[in-house]
């Protein structure tokens, strides 16, 4: 049986609206029509941009079009009716994306805590990149081991470590290993661990 | 997964084990409910009814870690009532192969086994190969010594009567589930197995799925359209982030990490997997073209074929060093760290014993902690029972892009790696994780060139050129992983063709082990082409009709919906199940039609080349001598268990696992103050450790708090009714909890004994909401599979007790 999509059924109600009591699914789609009407006066996404994007919670995949309004703010989110896995359904956790992007506990400053400080403080991007460079510097310069103890050559950095993160891209994933492995980290780790 | 989401629907009977699916993975189950309006069996088997169970035909109680019983009662059912494929066992797997006269296993215990360094001499089990290199096989399957006798032999001690006494299971509802799942053998039967961390998060992890490996191959499953081997992943992209070799094990693409006895390029690749046998295809053996393409992708032009393409700027492990998380965490928390990236994580939470976790952190002398919310990982130093004055950690909290407000890919379960559109700007000064890091190397490049220091070759050298007009630009990323031709190439040696310098490879195929080529990882090569960005397709012809969506985003290896899909066809290349034909040889013009087929060699016929390439000997490992503990599963109780004695052996629990013995590392077996099996779960409202769902309010609204399941007879053994507040406990931790006594969990016998079992959500921390309860990871152990060292967070020991003082005050939880 052909699955009705939400595109479908308002494609097929405004048929209806042409003067179709019944339309070519072979059913009476008078209430739909009214339904869909009233959907597309009322709309909140009228007018608005859909972008595709995927789920980040599971590893389902469901698609989902965020509807942006003219100034980029993100107005909706919902299931992609296009997607073949979703079929524009989502369950809870994806029908609420809509909370990350439109949301007042986001981080929006880059934040530091001082040592034995008890507060967090706001700096910027340079300041903050800046310290963190020269504490990587430091924490691999004196823990660089270049041979181990059976005068193997290992060059690796003994002192860092990472986690982090199945939350990122496929790019910016690989991005991170390199950069990690540049560094001379061997402890590389993630959420695929546990 | 070998198969995929839509896949399901073409199963006739689907086993889900291990898993919650259908609240855990939700918007999946319409694939399963799509086979069962066809008339497929589904089959759930846990330790508590859930809503999964409740869609099921057939559901089926265990204990928590008496999987392998379970199974290894399957295995014996099938081969003592014939029912395995005997076609496929033959031709297809190494039932057939003899295994060498030093294999024997008594009392829980194989050979090679050294007691002192708890660790097996593998070279025990090994196959037996003819003066020519190739193994020996008894077709007959009649030798004693050939593998499908003695699996015969290990798995006639799992009777009705032990499984039943270890597992709990009523013999009545083993032989269901057994009967129904047997019934796939036939060729135009399709089985599937759906597990999730119910099955790895064990000190028998691998082997639990092992020995769904072993049913999937005896019942011909492995390879075909509704069937195969389906971990449910957790997370959006934890199959890419393993794909990209962000563990401390694998390069990007499976590769296997540099150590220290191989020092140059050539002792690294002297361990490629080889084989002597022809009809093996051993894709590894082009293992070399992959890592030299991988170390141009690296360090560019400084590479060349003269200085090994710079493999010594690599860093190395020693021999047999483990930088496993858990270990991760025991450096950490012997001082050996000074710096910490916690990067789009929450370990403060995630990590199995988050106690320890908690306090390793205050160890550092910096953190770097990239999230999209505060979490109790950013935020560890005003935690629960930590005095910030005392803490000498200086931490930065770098706020990121969430999803939809940055370009890239993600690869689901099924391998679909899929792109994402951008929709919106981040908020304030919140960056794409791509951007933070990449400005971050330059600074680090920056200042060894200013000051030098320790080795800066592979910094100063790094390939690090990802921009278009000045700006990051994540597609010169997506270029660098699919791969380029770095020179002209007049004649290719694979297909003779001409290609020009600087264009895209059109797949791993074309790569070269001589530096003509690069590519950041070999299995994504054919993502990105000079026919544009596969993973951004959305078209949705559907060939086959079984599902495969060939033109919707792009699957890992090749486009290749569903791997070992040679399995699927007979020694002609006909399709064992012409109603789901996921492949087929068209002889006429000696092509494969359908999926994208694993390799295109012809048919196997009786000297053609064996189905199952990724594999040095060409088929399906029933015997896996490869493993840290063993060649077959055994069942081995979970280091804290509710009994004396393993019912199996002598051998309590696993032989081989590492045991961490310091002070925050504490366990407990058939203690009284721990009497209750407990184990961790999720829900549908909340991901992970909350770090994202915790924050959004109509779902925290559906799932407020940290929350205790028990059953009605527990709840009067106890005193506890539901509502009632509790106190959760092991030998690492407290958590305070919400009772729900319920009918979804009930006592087991075990052994003659009554063992009760509880279970917990992880999702909570203490940090959001105020009143939402601590992680369930303060309790669970540090303890993890010998193979994976993923920790058994599935199955350990707590007590519970009714809270009879007032509640705790809002803030002042754990």
């Amino acid at each position: 049986m052909k699955v009705l999509t939400r595109r479908d059924f308002l494609r097929t109600s405004g048929i209806a609206a042409a003067g179709l009591t019944f339309s070519r699914l072979g059913f009476d789609l008078t209430p739909a029509y009214v339904y869909a009407a009233e959907l597309r006066t009322e709309l909140r996404i009228k007018g608005a941009k859909e972008t595709p994007t995927v789920c980040c919670f599971c590893s389902v995949g469901c698609g989902i079009l965020v509807s942006t309004d003219a100034k980029g703010k993100v107005i909706n989110a919902e299931g992609d009716p296009d997607h073949p896995i979703s079929e524009g359904a989502l369950c809870a956790k994806g029908a609420s994306s809509y909370q990350i992007a439109v949301n007042e506990n986001r981080l929006s400053k880059v934040r530091y805590r001082a040592p034995y400080s008890n507060t967090w403080k706001e700096v910027t991007w340079e300041w903050a990149l800046d310290r963190i460079a020269s504490n990587i510097k430091k924490s691999r310069d004196k823990s660089f081991m270049e041979k181990n103890a059976d005068g193997k050559v290992v060059n690796r950095t003994n002192g860092i470590a990472s986690v982090g993160s199945a939350a990122m891209d496929n790019e910016e994933c690989w991005l991170f290993q390199k950069f990690l492995r540049s560094l001379g980290l061997i402890y590389i780790e993630h959420q695929a661990r546990i | 997964m070998t198969n995929h989401f839509i896949d399901f629907r073409n199963a006739d009977v689907i086993l889900n084990m291990g898993s919650n699916v259908a609240e855990n993975h939700p918007v999946s189950f319409k694939w399963i409910q799509a086979a069962k309006n066809r008339g497929a069996t589904f089959i759930h088997v846990d330790p508590r009814y859930t809503r999964t169970s409740a869609k099921a035909d057939i559901f089926a109680r265990l204990r928590s870690g008496t999987d392998i019983a379970f199974l290894g009662g399957m295995i014996k059912y099938i081969i003592d009532n014939n029912l395995y494929d005997d076609f496929y066992l033959k031709n297809y797997t190494n039932a057939s192969f003899i295994v060498n006269p030093k294999f024997s296993f008594d009392d829980g215990l194989f050979s090679g086994y050294d007691p002192t360094k708890r660790s097996y001499d593998q070279s025990n089990w090994a196959l037996e190969k003819d003066e020519n290199g190739i193994p020996k096989r008894d077709m007959t399957l009649q030798n004693e010594r050939c593998v499908f006798q003695l699996l015969r032999k290990h798995y006639s001690r799992y009777t009705f009567e032990k499984v039943v006494s270890i597992t709990g299971t009523p013999q009545e509802d083993l032989e269901k589930v057994y009967k129904a799942y047997a019934s796939t053998s036939a060729p135009n039967k399709a089985g599937t197995v759906l597990y999730a961390m119910g099955w790895t998060q064990h000190t028998v992890g691998v082997q639990n799925i092992r020995a769904m490996s072993i049913i999937q191959s005896l019942l011909s499953n492995m390879g075909i359209a509704g069937g195969g081997i389906n971990a449910l992943r957790g997370e959006s992209n934890v199959q890419g982030s393993t794909d990209q070799g962000l563990l401390f094990h694998i390069i990007p693409g499976y590769l296997p990490v540099p150590r220290a006895q191989w020092a140059k390029l050539e002792d690294y690749n002297k361990t490629t997997p080889a084989t002597k046998d022809p009809r093996s295809v051993n894709w590894w053996k082009n293992r070399p073209k992959y890592v030299a393409s991988l170390l141009k992708s690296f360090y560019g032009s400084k590479a060349t074929k003269e200085n090994d393409f710079c493999y010594e700027w690599l860093p190395k492990l020693d021999p047999t060093q483990d930088a496993s998380w858990l270990n991760l965490f025991d450096e950490m928390y012997k001082g050996t760290f000074t710096g910490f990236f916690a990067w789009g994580m929450n370990p403060a939470c995630s990590s199995a014993n988050a106690g320890k976790v908690r306090q390793a952190l205050a160890k550092l002398d910096w953190m770097v902690n990239v999230n999209v919310f505060d979490s109790e990982t950013g935020s560890f130093w005003k935690g629960p029972g930590l005095d910030p004055k005392k803490i000498k950690t200086e931490v930065f909290q770098l706020p990121c892009a969430a999803f939809l407000e940055k370009e890239g890919s993600i690869s689901n379960s099924g391998r679909w790696m899929q792109w994402r559109w951008k929709a919106t700007n981040p908020p304030g000064d919140a960056m794409p994780d791509g951007e933070i890091m990449y400005d971050l190397f330059k600074k680090v490049q920056a200042l060894y060139k200013k000051e030098k220091g320790a080795f800066p070759d592979p910094i100063m050298n790094l390939k690090w050129d990802y921009e278009t007009n000045g700006k990051f630009d994540i597609h010169k990323v997506a270029k660098e992983i699919n791969g380029y031709f770095l020179e002209d190439i007049k004649e290719h040696p694979v297909d003779k063709k001409e290609y020009k310098k600087g264009t895209l490879v059109p797949s791993f195929v074309f790569l070269l082990d001589d530096g003509r080529t690069s590519c950041g990882n070999w299995i994504y090569s054919a993502s990105y082409t000079e026919a544009g960005n596969m993973a951004a397709r959305r078209k949705k012809d559907d060939p086959t009709g079984l599902g495969l969506y060939p033109q919707w985003s792009w699957a890992w290896p090749v486009n290749r919906r569903i791997i070992y899909n040679r399995a699927s066809v007979d020694l002609d290349g006909n399709p064992r199940d012409p109603e789901r034909a996921i492949l087929k040889w068209d002889a006429v013009n000696k092509k494969w039609v359908g999926d994208v087929p694993d390799g295109p060699a012809p048919p196997m016929g009786t000297e053609g080349v064996y189905p199952f390439i990724m594999k040095s000997d060409g088929v399906a490992s029933i015997f896996g001598p490869g493993l840290k503990d063993g060649p077959f599963p055994e069942h081995y109780e979970p280091l804290e268990c509710p009994i004396e004695k393993n019912i199996m052996s002598g051998q309590r629990i696993n032989p081989v696992i590492k045991m961490f013995e310091g002070a925050a590392d504490t366990f407990t077996t058939c203690d009284p103050k721990y009497p209750f099996v407990c184990s961790t779960y999720r829900v549908t409202e909340h991901w992970q450790t909350g770090v994202l769902t915790r924050w959004l309010p109509w779902l925290v609204e559906a799932e407020p708090q940290m929350f205790c399941e028990m059953s009605l007879e527990l709840g009067k053994l106890r005193g506890i009714q539901n509502g009632d507040r509790v106190m959760v406990e092991t030998s690492r931790g407290k958590v305070e909890s919400v009772a729900i006594v319920t009918l979804r969990l009930k006592p087991f016998t075990i052994a003659g004994q009554t063992v009760h079992q509880i279970g917990i959500p992880w999702h909570y921390g203490w940090l959001q909401p105020k009143d939402g309860g601590e992680s369930a990871n303060l309790l669970t152990p540090t303890i993890g599979d010998p193979n994976t060292m993923i920790p058994e967070s599935k199955a350990f020991m707590a007590n519970v007790t009714k809270l009879t003082a007032q509640p705790a005050k809002k803030g002042k939880k754990g």
